[in-house]
């Protein structure tokens, strides 16, 4: 569909047989003149073919290099695994620069704290101003931990930390929240399983378009 | 959300720590320099103070040039907040129409602005589709073209308008993170039809080429709909700060999932869960919940003049000036009340009106002198009303951190000072 600006000009103009049936050159060109903006879209777009057989197709290897995102339910984890303790060390030796020596305290502006529970996992942030938010009280999911800590930590050398390092400081922050053992072997097999306390916060979108303020 | 919390520090928050507010006061100073050095160059002298005769140039001025220049007594400057991981803010005042110019279009990034090869740039595009394919630049510039004039804005917009309010604060700083351009590229529709996306896909990840490798979810509605992949803003190819070679444009939808530096598409069934929609991007709401995929912004509108750090010259006629806008389509109405909303007039628009696009609002105001309130207020085509900061947080809560749209004001006192009407 063609955005809305576009709309409101749905003429087949270009097409040589419009112009003999409209009667004449000169009202296929008002037409022309008058949907100058949009005719070569139009024209296009009644031209289009399914495809344009431009790019190529990917190879099996390029996709495996590019495609490292990790969903809810696990998929895109790779083997391997990491415990809290093992995590510990590389926390302090990668992380906590920025995010604090603990997690909990500390942390270096931008870098936002990663360890807080709420008493009893209250979920207090539209109504106080000054509640913090951190993996232990917010994130919903366990697995987003893997995906971001992958693609973007350590900040300044993002990309740099195996896939065991990883599990073993996701499963640091995990258990310095409280929310799995220290003893716990995350893998991809168990990291999917841990359930956080603000998963069941999460609501859709609810906003159904006109004049409702929500 | 906390003030001093992670929210404040990584984005446009309203509670900044003091290395950041020192900055921030820094980039106000010269703002606010820059917005009386402009309006100096648009009022010409009083003649009659001045040369009697107009100005003739007595020799030949300067040659043509490969690239113009502003004007050199034109100062115009976005400000930016923070560094690799922070913002910089359309100068709103400084502007008129409705169109921002490419080099002051807002930012707002993840892990600053990468330099990518155009010769090397690929994109992906993969997952439950039939072919997946890989696509070059140049690839992308031989499909059909189409162009699309819309507004983008940060949903983090306007924090400086619903919290920690300050009366000193200027219309860049309050609502800078949203501006207009025309985006041209190739529809996401194409390009998914090439790859032959299946029916079972249901959302897309965007992936984008920066050191955050910032990923969003995107519904493939969406992207059969209106979605761009674009190379090109207002009709040059974009700027690294706005993700060149090629970025997602999403008219309507939050800032965030405009993905720039676009470097991989995958289709899926379910949405991804990405960071940038959970732990961030999400809107606390009373009840103790959390909306997600929050995409579309409602209407909003801002007056941009006259606005802090404005004197107004003396009693008198003065055009209330202003933008508004809605990611649900068309402005239908702007309305302006000079009484802090007790009474409300309609604005003139600026035709023509475009929807999810800046349009801006006149508005002749008789200023006779007395302390008032000015406020704009618009209506879109879905017969949405831009809500009081009142009603606002009434229905979702002061603490909440994204959309905020509710109504601005600003104070004139009785010697034509205008500042931010900084209360509930
Ligand atoms: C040089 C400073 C720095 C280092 C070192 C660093 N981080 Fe970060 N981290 C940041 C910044 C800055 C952000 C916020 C980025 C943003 O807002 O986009 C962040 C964000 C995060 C987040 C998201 C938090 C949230 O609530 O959204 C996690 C999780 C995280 N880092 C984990 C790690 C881990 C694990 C390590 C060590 C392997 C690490 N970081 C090392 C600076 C750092």
């Amino acid at each position: 569909m063609p955005p809305a600006s576009e709309r409101g000009c749905g003429f087949r103009i270009g097409d040589g047989r419009l112009a003999r049936l409209s009667g004449g050159l000169a009202v296929a060109l008002t037409v022309a003149i008058a949907c100058r903006q949009v005719s070569p879209v139009r024209q296009s777009a009644a031209a289009a073919p399914a495809r344009f057989g431009f790019g190529r197709i990917a190879t099996v290897d390029e996709i495996r290099a590019w495609d490292t995102d990790v969903r809810a339910d696990g998929r895109g984890l790779p083997p391997d695994s990491g415990t809290a303790t093992e995590g510990a060390a590389i926390y302090t030796a990668r992380c906590a620069a920025c995010h604090g020596a603990d997690g909990a305290h500390g942390a270096v502006a931008p870098a936002p704290t990663l360890v807080g529970r709420m008493p009893d996992d209250a979920f207090p942030f539209a109504t106080d101003t000054t509640a913090v938010p951190t993996v232990g009280n917010y994130w919903p999911y366990a697995t987003t931990l893997y995906d971001y800590i992958h693609r973007a930590m350590p900040f300044g050398s993002p990309g740099s930390l195996s896939p065991h390092e990883v599990y073993a400081v996701a499963a640091f922050i995990l258990a310095r929240n409280g929310i799995v053992p220290s003893t716990a072997v995350l893998s991809a097999r168990t990291l999917p399983l841990v359930r956080m306390p603000a998963r069941h916060r999460f609501v859709p979108d609810d906003r159904t378009g006109g004049p409702e303020v929500r | 959300m906390a003030d001093e919390g992670p929210e404040a520090a990584t984005d446009p928050g309203p509670d900044v720590p003091v290395t950041r507010r020192t900055l921030l006061a820094g980039a106000l100073g010269a703002a606010t320099a820059a917005f009386a050095r402009s309006l100096a160059a648009q009022m010409p002298a009083n003649p009659v103070q001045g040369s009697p005769a107009p100005q003739s140039p007595a020799a030949p001025g300067l040659p043509t040039s490969a690239v113009g220049t502003r004007a050199p007594s034109v100062h115009l400057a976005r400000a930016p907040v923070g560094a690799v991981v922070g913002e910089s803010y359309t100068p709103l005042q400084d502007l008129d129409g409705t169109i921002t110019p490419a080099d002051l279009h807002f930012e707002r990034h993840h892990a600053g602005v990468p330099a990518i090869d155009p010769v090397g740039y690929r994109l992906l595009i993969h997952g439950l589709v039939d072919r997946p394919v890989i696509f070059t630049l140049a690839d992308l510039r031989r499909f059909p073209a189409r162009s699309r004039i819309c507004f983008l804005e940060c949903s983090g917009n306007g924090r400086k308008g619903y919290r920690a309010m300050s009366p000193q604060t200027t219309p860049q700083q309050i609502d800078g993170l949203t501006s207009t351009s025309e985006w041209t590229g190739v529809a996401l529709a194409t390009l998914l039809a090439e790859a032959g996306i299946q029916k079972s896909a249901r959302w897309l990840l965007a992936e984008g080429g920066d050191a955050a490798l910032l990923t969003r979810s995107v519904p493939v509605a969406k992207a059969l709909d209106d979605a761009l992949v674009a190379y090109a803003q207002n009709g040059e190819p974009l700027r690294p700060e706005q993700g060149f070679p090629v970025r997602l444009v999403l008219p309507g939808w939050e800032g965030n999932m405009n993905v720039k530096w676009l470097r991989r598409i995958k289709a899926g069934d379910e949405p991804f869960m990405t960071r940038e929609e959970t732990a961030r991007y999400t809107d606390a709401l009373r009840g103790d919940e959390a909306r997600q995929f929050s995409f579309v912004m409602d209407a909003k509108s801002i007056i941009t003049f006259p606005a802090y750090p404005t004197v107004l010259p003396g009693r008198g006629w003065c055009e209330v000036r202003g933008i508004a806008w809605s990611g649900r389509g068309r402005i239908t109405g702007v309305d302006v009340s000079a009484d802090g909303g007790a009474t409300w007039a309609p604005a003139t628009l600026q035709q023509p009106v475009l929807p999810m696009a800046h349009t801006r609002f006149r508005y002749v105001w008789q200023w006779q002198g007395q302390p008032a309130t000015l406020m704009s207020r618009a209506t879109d085509e879905t017969g949405y009303v831009q809500p009081t900061l009142a009603t606002l947080r009434s229905v979702r809560g002061p603490g909440t951190n994204y959309h905020l749209n509710n109504i601005r004001g600003w104070d004139v006192d009785a010697a034509g000072r205008v500042t931010f009407a900084a209360r509930v």
